[in-house]
């Protein structure tokens, strides 16, 4: 069975470590703060200058100047920190948070990414999530492994424009979590009950498959 | 004005000077820390063909997107447009051209353009539409573009507290792009919620000190909240 969004979430979680800054990107990987494993410190950085970000207010906590990148209301945990949009540009394209968390329309096996723009569609713009990509060593894509009509996501080149060159290194999908290396992607673990045909069925991109690929553990 | 108060008694007085044609930084992320006041006042004052240099563009009917009403605005510099139906429809008729500019990118040009910086090599954009045309340099190995800086004729920010002096100190993440929109304008405007007098606030806690702030109002202050998400008790 392919995986669902939490689930999805839940395998990406596993990637933190204790004492991880970590920025999580709109959608599947806003979902990854509810996974974080049980006595392991996490702080989130949210770019519109809070790292230490919290749960939603309460009525009572409600306050129109406390928002995430994301625009919604939102709390401080203890031991945040506020600052202006340059510094916190300065901790992601400086390297300072450990991990990176994003959506994407496409990847390929060169680590490129599309994730902003569709031509055609309105184009709304790329937020933080160039220098996001630009700025991380450790980024992981987390995405369909392909579309509604069944093409693949995961291509040997973005037909997209791209939001970053050559700079993604993990993609975890509803079907499988894969490295990028070498100009290929790296079949580590498949969802549980999905078939490695499948997998390569739906990667465009070409794929590097062990003889043995264990299922994600949950 | 006197000395360095810089303390202004209305908004027409505040946004003095403001002409058609001119390029103004605003601060501000999404609906939070924007000068609402000081936008109401270039909507009343009328000028047009203004480049806004701002993360946003506000939504329909508040923040910039009621200078989109009017067609005031040109141009928009920003990360992330188009929460708002009127800002598409100009977009797409041709009324209004749009630089979208990764949100770091935008800071640091704010920042780079007010400490006299004229640009800066990032690897933010390297083999993307945003790259296509700039200067190209290696770095230990990795690719970078040259970005130019920004400066605007006009800043307009909001803070929460000054004293009359023009030092300021920003409220929680209403922060955000106001600090370095306030050292980028030649003349910069900024409304509060508060003001005291000068030694009433800590000088090692002011976030912007004064000097880079030309005129100080005070202000009232709706805050619509964009996405009210809320957890409950």
């Amino acid at each position: 069975m392919a995986l669902s969004r939490e689930q999805l979430a839940q395998r990406v979680a596993q990637e933190m470590k204790d004492g991880y800054y970590v920025n999580l990107g709109i959608g599947i990987p806003t979902l990854v703060a509810n996974y974080v494993p049980e006595g392991m410190e996490v702080m989130l950085q949210s770019e519109n200058g809070l790292l230490g970000m919290g749960r939603f207010p309460t009525e009572d906590e409600l306050d129109a100047d406390m928002i995430n990148a994301g625009k919604q209301t939102v709390t401080a945990i203890k031991g945040a920190s506020i600052f202006s949009s340059a510094e916190s540009f300065a901790m992601i394209r400086g390297g300072h948070v450990d991990l990176t968390v994003l959506g994407a329309f496409e990847v390929d096996v060169r680590g490129n990414i599309a994730s902003y723009m569709i031509p055609g569609k309105l184009i709304k713009g790329m937020g933080g999530a160039m220098d996001l990509v630009a700025g991380a060593d450790n980024i992981i894509v987390t995405m369909t492994h392909a579309s509604k009509n069944g093409d693949s996501k995961l291509l040997p080149k973005c037909t997209l424009p791209l939001t970053g060159a050559g700079c993604i290194k993990k993609v975890v999908t509803d079907l499988a979590f894969m490295e990028i290396r070498n100009g290929a992607f790296w079949l580590i673990e498949r969802a549980p009950g999905v078939s490695v045909q499948e997998i390569i069925d739906k990667t465009a991109g070409e794929l590097v498959v062990p003889d043995v690929v264990p299922e994600m553990q949950f | 004005m006197s000395g360095f108060n810089k303390l202004v008694g209305s908004y027409e007085e505040a946004m003095a000077g403001l002409e058609d044609g001119m390029t103004v930084i605003a601060g501000g992320f999404g609906l939070c820390g924007i000068p609402e006041n000081l936008i109401g006042e270039i909507k009343n004052k009328g000028t047009t063909d203004l480049t806004f240099v701002s993360n946003n563009c506000g939504v329909d009917g508040f923040g910039l997107g009621v200078l989109l009403e009017d067609k005031q605005i040109k141009k928009m510099v920003s990360s992330y447009v188009g929460e708002n139906k009127l800002f598409e429809e100009q977009l797409l008729a041709g009324e209004l051209e749009v630089e979208l500019t990764p949100q770091g990118t935008l800071a640091e040009k704010m920042r780079a353009g007010g400490a006299g910086i004229p640009a800066f090599y990032t690897a933010t954009g390297y083999g993307t539409p945003v790259g296509e045309g700039k200067e190209v340099k290696e770095f230990n190995g990795r690719n970078y573009i040259l970005e130019e800086a920004i400066t605007g004729d006009f800043a307009i920010v909001k803070a929460w507290k000054a004293d009359t002096y023009g030092n300021l100190v920003y409220r929680h993440t209403a922060q955000n792009f106001n600090p370095m929109a306030a050292t980028a304008g030649k003349i910069t405007v900024v409304e509060v919620e508060e003001i005291v007098q000068p030694g009433e606030l800590d000088p090692a806690h002011i976030h912007t000190p004064g000097i880079y702030v030309d005129r100080l109002i005070l202000g009232t202050f709706e805050k619509r909240i964009e996405q009210r998400t809320i957890t409950q008790a």
